[in-house]
């Protein structure tokens, strides 16, 4: 079967291709993308939540004493390895 | 001000979305989410943050979100204020209009004009990444003097576009509003206040925030966050409030950064490191310094 | 079915009509910005809202770009939205049209036709909303004021139905209707309320229920968006059919797609829109005096165009003399010309056929040029070949 096949029709998709489900983007797990990941140091982690806020994905949930990474999500930018405060987070070649 | 543990961790603008790897807007935008504190209806102009949001049939936003053509994000806020006043529900909503610099300082201008005359309930975030990026990194009229882009390249003739930025902060206080302001995604707490002023007040409220673009400005991924603090730290881009026509400065650079070292690390402006360009450096230079005592002047903050 | 309710007659323009059925279909938002010779409905609805006769929420728009952006933000927000434009007006918001269609917004505007610049000429002919016929409108032809307040009443149950969901133009000739004063009969207010009912959208911007409006479509997805709309447009005769008789219950005036005059037996017809009808039809009554077997077909619902009903009546015809009140540039017809074409074509009818074009930026068209167009149709049908497939009439040389 073609993927277009897999595709729905006209005759059952939403009118004026509205979106009725929010957040939808969530299935594209962009994590593919990245070249290298970000790896916390847990020890080093304040929680001081910097680096979740500048995430532009999010890729970054507030964890219970740490901030955890979504790697589905992550992209790899690095930007939470140059803003960490404390150096806590390091950028590593994806294996 | 607010703390980074009392903002929502609810995220409005979703992951998933097909921004830039370190999209300075992606960050602004989920900023922008946190800091909205009722029920949001978003209107978007067409651009980076509108067509990599939501590819059908994904979409990032968790909020009502629409997305029409490139210059009328202004006139479409202004008919959905229009029908939640005749609802009687415009007041349990925040209505956030987002336009790049493109879909804003040029081709939006004329409708950002005409709501904010008329005076409409609404917030206007323009997310300022100096230039068309999502075609293809072609000249805005918020592009600054020197930089290269697509429609003004930096040639062996002419180093880059040869005009200088547009004050859109100007434009939107010689309209009267209540409430204007600039702002830079490096500074979270400064944007997220000024986002929650625009949204309290009656009437419209402009914010202009600088959200770097590492594809169209050339730097490295990781550096975004860091170059838009030094946009602000060189007095590039300066940051304050006009709320009913009064200048503030939010935040004083007694002693500013040398601007080489926020064009440096930017491939934009490379030629303009060149000797036979060095005139059009010294310009740039020029027009920040000029820019920043214009600004300093009318916040009454000479010497700041 | 005999009207029981006494007529109220009341004197206006084809512009005051408009306005006046706007206000009294409750519309909850107007955003609008003047351009003759549409002015006068959107200063007439000022009144009405300075004077809180309506309750509508009115913006008056920096250009008709913002005009039908506005509208396009407030009727998917959930209202009742109506606006009106012309000519230059039109064309600006030009991709607006096609937006508020892909969006399946049910947006009613009313269209006072006038000549596109350049030169510029403020006065009538269909230049404007030809220039726009492949936007996904649903478009409507008014002959007079009140064809033109009947058409906007039921323009609003046509396009608010999820049948269609499509916006409606209901289209007044510019000055010729829009500017003469008629005595039009008008509906109760409580009998249009009942007409019209409230609109109650499928999807809206609501904060209790977050959808997203306007995604972008790779090629993988696009075409099926655009098979809907033609499937909406297919799907909009019968439910103009079902208003129209609705509309005939409450008014004693009936509509349809189109309205036939003396064509049963007809050797040669005129198909026309608009103003132009009531002269083609005075002009046939006088030939009809002299033995002259002529007819006129006035189009009401131009898109969706109607094919098989124009067919129907063209097969039993001689020749048909198609009059197009605007330029088709480059192309071997005009535009109503090169509708009706393909309609025979489709139907397999012999029946012969030419397109005059005439009236253009205003010119008035006299019951002499009416005659000639007749003329040289009895010419076609008695035998004649067509020698001239396109003519100017009224045009000096």
């Amino acid at each position: 079967m073609s993927v277009e096949e897999e595709k729905p029709g006209w005759k059952s998709l939403p009118i004026g291709a509205v979106l009725v489900t929010p957040g939808s983007a969530e299935r594209n797990k962009t994590g593919t993308w990245r070249l290298k990941r970000p790896v916390l140091d847990a020890k080093k982690c304040t929680n001081c939540l910097i680096c979740w806020i500048y995430c532009p994905e999010p890729a970054i949930t507030r964890g219970t004493k740490t901030i955890e990474f979504s790697y589905d999500y992550c992209k790899g930018c690095g930007i939470c390895a140059i803003e960490c405060p404390l150096k806590a987070i390091v950028m590593t070649e994806e294996s | 001000m607010v703390t980074l543990k009392e903002l929502p961790t609810t995220e409005l603008f979703g992951p998933g979305h097909r921004m830039c790897t370190g999209c300075g807007p992606a960050a602004t935008a989920r900023m922008t989410m946190k800091a909205l504190e009722k029920p949001a209806i978003l209107v978007n102009a067409t651009g980076c943050l509108e067509v990599a949001s939501t590819i059908y049939p994904e979409t990032a936003w968790r909020v009502p979100w629409v997305h029409t053509l490139f210059e009328n994000a202004a006139a479409v806020a202004s008919g959905i204020e229009a029908s939640l006043l005749k609802e009687g529900k415009a007041d349990a909503v925040d209505i956030v209009a987002f336009g790049g610099d493109g879909g804003t300082f040029d081709i939006g201008i004329q409708a950002l004009s005409g709501a904010l005359e008329r005076k409409h309930d609404f917030t206007y975030i323009c997310y300022d990444n100096e230039a068309y990026m999502n075609t293809g990194i072609q000249r805005s009229g918020a592009t600054p003097y020197g930089a290269s882009t697509t429609t003004t390249p930096a040639g062996s003739k002419i180093p880059g576009k040869m005009d200088a930025k547009k004050d859109l902060i100007g434009v939107c206080v010689a309209h009267g509003v209540e409430y204007a302001a600039t702002a830079c995604v490096a500074y979270w707490n400064d944007y997220i206040t000024k986002v929650r002023r625009a949204a309290a007040v009656k009437g419209p409220a402009v914010i202009h925030v600088l959200a770097p673009c590492p594809l169209g400005w050339r730097f490295e991924t990781n550096q975004t966050i860091k170059l838009a603090k030094l946009a602000v730290q060189t007095r590039y881009f300066p940051l304050y409030e006009v709320e009913r026509g009064k200048y503030k400065l939010s935040m004083k650079i007694p002693k500013p950064v040398p601007l080489e070292e926020f064009l440096k690390p930017q491939g934009r402006f490379r030629h303009l490191f060149a000797s036979e360009f060095a005139q059009n450096l010294e310009e740039l230079k020029r027009q920040v310094d000029s820019n920043w005592n214009r600004v300093a002047q009318l916040c009454g903050e000479t010497g700041a | 079915m005999a009207k029981t309710v006494s007529e109220k007659i009341v004197g206006m323009n084809g512009d005051e009509a408009v306005a006046f059925a706007a206000k009294q279909a409750d519309v909850d938002v107007v955003a609008a910005y003047p351009i003759t010779p549409q002015t006068i409905i959107v200063e007439r609805f000022s009144d009405y809202v300075a004077n809180g006769e309506v309750d509508t929420q009115y913006v008056c728009v920096e250009s008709e770009h913002s005009a039908l952006s506005a509208c396009v933000g407030a009727s998917l927000a959930g209202s009742r939205v109506f606006t009106a434009t012309s000519s230059q007006g039109l064309a600006l918001m030009h991709e607006v049209l096609y937006l508020a269609s892909g969006l399946r917004t049910p947006i009613v505007m009313a269209v006072a036709n006038r000549a596109l610049s350049a030169p510029i000429n403020i006065h009538n002919d269909h230049s404007d909303m030809m220039g726009s016929r492949d936007c996904g409108w649903i478009q409507i032809y008014a002959e007079n004021a009140q064809e033109a307040y009947d058409w906007t009443l039921q323009a609003f149950r046509i396009a608010e139905d999820h049948r269609v969901s499509l916006p409606v133009s209901v289209n007044l000739d510019g000055f010729t209707i829009s500017h003469a004063m008629e005595g039009v009969a008008i509906l109760e207010d409580d009998e249009v309320s009942k007409l019209l009912g409230k609109r109650s959208p499928t999807y809206k911007l609501d904060p209790t229920n977050p959808m997203t409006f306007g995604a972008l479509t790779l090629p993988d997805y696009y075409s099926e968006f655009k098979r809907q709309q033609v499937d909406a447009m297919s799907s909009a005769p019968p439910v103009i059919s079902a208003v129209a008789d609705e509309f005939r219950r409450t008014s004693g005036r009936q509509y349809s797609a189109l309205s036939a005059f003396n064509v049963e037996d007809a050797d040669v017809a005129i198909v026309c829109l608009g103003s132009i009808a009531g002269t083609a039809r005075t002009v046939a009554t006088k030939l009809r005096s002299q033995g002259k077997r002529v007819g006129v077909i006035k189009i009401w619902q131009y898109r969706p165009f109607p094919t098989a009903e124009l067919a129907k009546l063209l097969s039993k015809v001689k020749c048909v003399g198609v009059i197009d009140r605007a330029v088709s540039f480059g192309a071997p017809y005009g535009a109503v010309c090169s509708d009706t074409a393909s309609a025979k074509v489709m139907a397999g009818i012999e029946t012969k056929l030419f397109n005059v074009v005439c009236g253009l930026g205003g010119r008035d068209v006299k019951p002499t040029d009416i005659e000639s167009v007749f003329e040289t149709g009895l010419r076609y049908a008695r035998g004649e070949p067509v020698d001239e497939h396109v003519s100017f009439v009224g045009v000096r040389d």
